[in-house]
């Protein structure tokens, strides 16, 4: 058991491309991190350095309060769960798992027993003798995990381990590492570049971009107040409605006090509602429905503003200029081509300064 | 599931063997058997007149001693070359798979033996031994040891030894190359994390997963070995120093081209193909089962 402390790590290529650029954050005992960012934001890199696959190149990381910077890997009593599994193709399932420990030199018996208990929680007792190939990607996957938990490491990485599943075997292999997960109450750091696994298995998320770390928190607080208009984009399915806030839209926030100092206002599809009313303090803009998305349970409008807009700052999973996304429930709601009113209340509104970078609160 | 296509023309699929076959008739099916027509014939010495013999060739080849004698130095000799350019370049592939910024310099030079004719060197090997004149054979005699593969029997088999080795060298280095970078990096990675040290990662991990090169290497080797080295040895030793380096394949040619005995020579010839051929059986029977994973 043991808390990870990043204290401004970061990582310099020889050629000085710099894919980390200086991130804190602390994990505590027992608590679940998820990192998730786009490609390239340096999320895998700064998870293998944690695992001490890559060097540090600044800062510094602390395990259990020891820093690892200089520590091999084998050493750092951390496990890790592959994207790929890399499990041992010329090894038995039992041997995967019992490799590790017999590189610490444990005793078979001991050996015996942990593998045979990973493999009841895992439910693998009838694989035992088989080898990798024989078995399907989830069981693959359930492997991988039993070599890390009968090492009874301090700390568990995972390294988009569930990117190579089929949809409705990630939902449930997503589930089946956060109930064991909390049952071993083992400190884990996870990467993933799905906002939705990142949501449902995070205590702590860690929100990075080209390096940077745009926010830590708790997943419902950064879904409900993001900082930057990066975190508003990518955390949220679909994502946020982003707008420059000007002349019209502006016109209608008067009184709202934020309004000074931002220059783009942002706005779930989920709190948008179609009215004919206006709120007060709220927003409304004119649609004209462009194409439904029905889903069963909800509805996905995207209309475009009647008056074109050109020019907004394109982050990553943004819309493009003027369109813009509503959620309604249920399957009943406008035809094509028709035009609408969607409405949003004042405490639905998030506004970022110009740039995008800060949120106005 | 193997995917197949169907070809309605019936002939195709042979048109499109066919240049294969027709290289495996010319050069292995049609010598081979000449050399077996050849074995039970005998000539006179004029190559005039053939007479059929029967199996008197193979009866008269295994009563030579010199024919056990350089049965042993094949052994010996192939032994040594297999175990010694397998294991060498494995060393050189595990260091040039490492991420060094020399390492494409290092692969290209690895790899420039290979171009050498053997007979080239062969005597590129002679020359630098050579117990007179040679630069590294000078050397040696100044440290006091009484260098000289031209009289010396230990010393002629280590310089063709040697020089097969350097030879074979890069061809092993290129697969092992190859197969030590089909090792998916997570792996071994993996291992690393599993608390194996690079020593133990080697033979736990990579060295099982290269097995099928190994495999393929071993067998390639020993062809090479049996029949390849004829132009090394041929230059440096000339099977020499008392027939000290006579392998069974430098024999078939002595006896055969020097000797002006064919029959007897095709005879050795036979010999040594069903030796390859039991061999290479025995190899796939017994070894491939053991390197699949």
């Amino acid at each position: 058991m043991a808390n990870v402390a990043l204290r401004n790590v970061r990582k310099t290529y020889l050629g000085g491309f710099e894919a980390i650029k200086g991130i804190d954050f602390e994990v505590g005992d027992g608590q679940f991190c998820v990192l998730v960012g786009p490609s390239g934001c340096g999320k895998s890199t700064l998870l293998r350095m944690v695992a001490g696959l890559e060097t540090i190149t600044g800062g510094e990381i602390d395990i259990g309060g020891r820093v690892v910077n200089q520590i091999e890997p084998a050493d750092r009593d951390i496990a890790m769960v592959f994207q790929n599994y890399a499990l041992y193709p010329h090894m038995s399932v039992y041997n995967n798992m019992a490799y590790g420990l017999r590189n610490r030199r444990m005793a078979e018996g001991e050996i015996k027993t942990r593998v045979e208990e990973a493999a009841r929680i895992l439910e693998l007792g009838a694989m035992l003798e088989r080898k990798p190939r024989q078995l399907s990607g989830g069981q693959r996957q359930r492997v991988a995990m039993g070599r890390a938990i009968v090492r009874q490491p301090k700390v568990f990485l995972f390294d988009e381990p569930l990117s190579n599943l089929d949809a409705k075997l990630r939902i449930a292999m997503r589930v089946e590492i956060r109930k064991l997960q909390r049952r071993l109450s083992t400190t884990s750091i996870y990467v993933t570049h799905d906002q939705l696994e990142a949501m449902t298995l995070a205590d702590i998320l860690v929100v990075m971009n080209g390096g940077q770390v745009e926010q830590i928190g708790n997943p419902l607080e950064i879904y409900q107040k993001p900082a930057t208009t990066f975190v508003a984009s990518f955390i949220g399915a679909p994502p946020m409605n982003l707008m420059p806030l000007r002349s019209e839209l502006k016109s209608q926030l008067a009184g709202d006090a934020r309004a000074a100092e931002a220059g783009i206002i942002g706005i779930r599809p989920e709190d948008f509602v179609i009215s004919n009313q206006t709120v007060s303090g709220g927003v409304a803009l004119g649609l004209t429905v462009e194409a439904i998305e029905r889903v069963g349970a909800e509805t996905f409008l995207y209309g475009t503003r009647q008056q074109e807009m050109q020019g907004v700052a394109a982050t990553p999973g943004e819309l493009p200029p003027g369109e813009i996304i509503v959620r309604i429930p249920g399957a009943v709601g406008p035809a094509i081509g028709e035009r609408i009113r969607a409405v949003a209340a004042p405490d639905k509104l998030h506004l970022f300064t110009a740039d995008g970078r800060k949120r106005v609160s | 599931m193997e995917k197949s296509t169907v070809f309605n023309n019936r002939l195709l699929p042979y048109l499109l063997l066919l240049p294969q076959l027709v290289i495996t008739v010319v050069f292995f099916y049609w010598p081979a058997s000449q050399a077996i027509w050849q074995s039970f014939l005998r000539e006179d010495a004029f190559g005039l007149v053939s007479e059929f013999v029967g199996l008197e060739n193979y009866q008269a080849l295994f009563a030579q001693p010199e024919y056990y004698r350089s049965m042993l130095t094949t052994v010996i000799f192939s032994t040594l070359v297999a175990a010694l350019s397998l294991s060498i370049a494995l060393l050189f592939a595990t260091q040039a798979d490492k991420n060094l910024k020399a390492a494409p310099a290092y692969k290209t030079l690895m790899i420039w033996p290979y171009a050498v004719a053997p007979a080239v060197a062969g005597v590129l090997w002679f020359f630098m031994f050579q117990p007179s004149l040679g630069m590294l054979a000078r050397p040696l005699r100044g440290m006091g040891l009484d260098w000289n593969p031209l009289l010396n029997e230990n010393h002629a088999m280590m310089l063709v030894v040697m020089a097969s080795v350097w030879k074979q060298i890069s061809y092993n280095f290129l697969f092992f190359l190859a197969g030590l970078q089909s090792i998916p990096k997570s792996v071994i990675e993996a291992g690393a994390i599993d608390g194996a040290r690079p020593v133990r990662r080697f033979w736990t991990i990579i060295f099982p997963l290269l097995s099928p090169t190994t495999f393929f290497l071993l067998v390639v080797n020993v062809v090479y070995v049996f029949f390849d080295t004829f132009g090394i040895i041929d230059a440096v030793t000339g099977g020499g120093p008392a027939g000290a380096t006579t392998t069974m394949v430098y024999k078939v040619y002595a006896d055969g081209r020097l000797g002006g005995d064919l029959g007897g020579s095709a005879a050795q010839s036979v010999v040594l193909m069903v030796i390859v051929i039991a061999l290479t059986a025995i190899q796939f029977r017994y070894v491939e089962r053991k390197v699949q994973y």
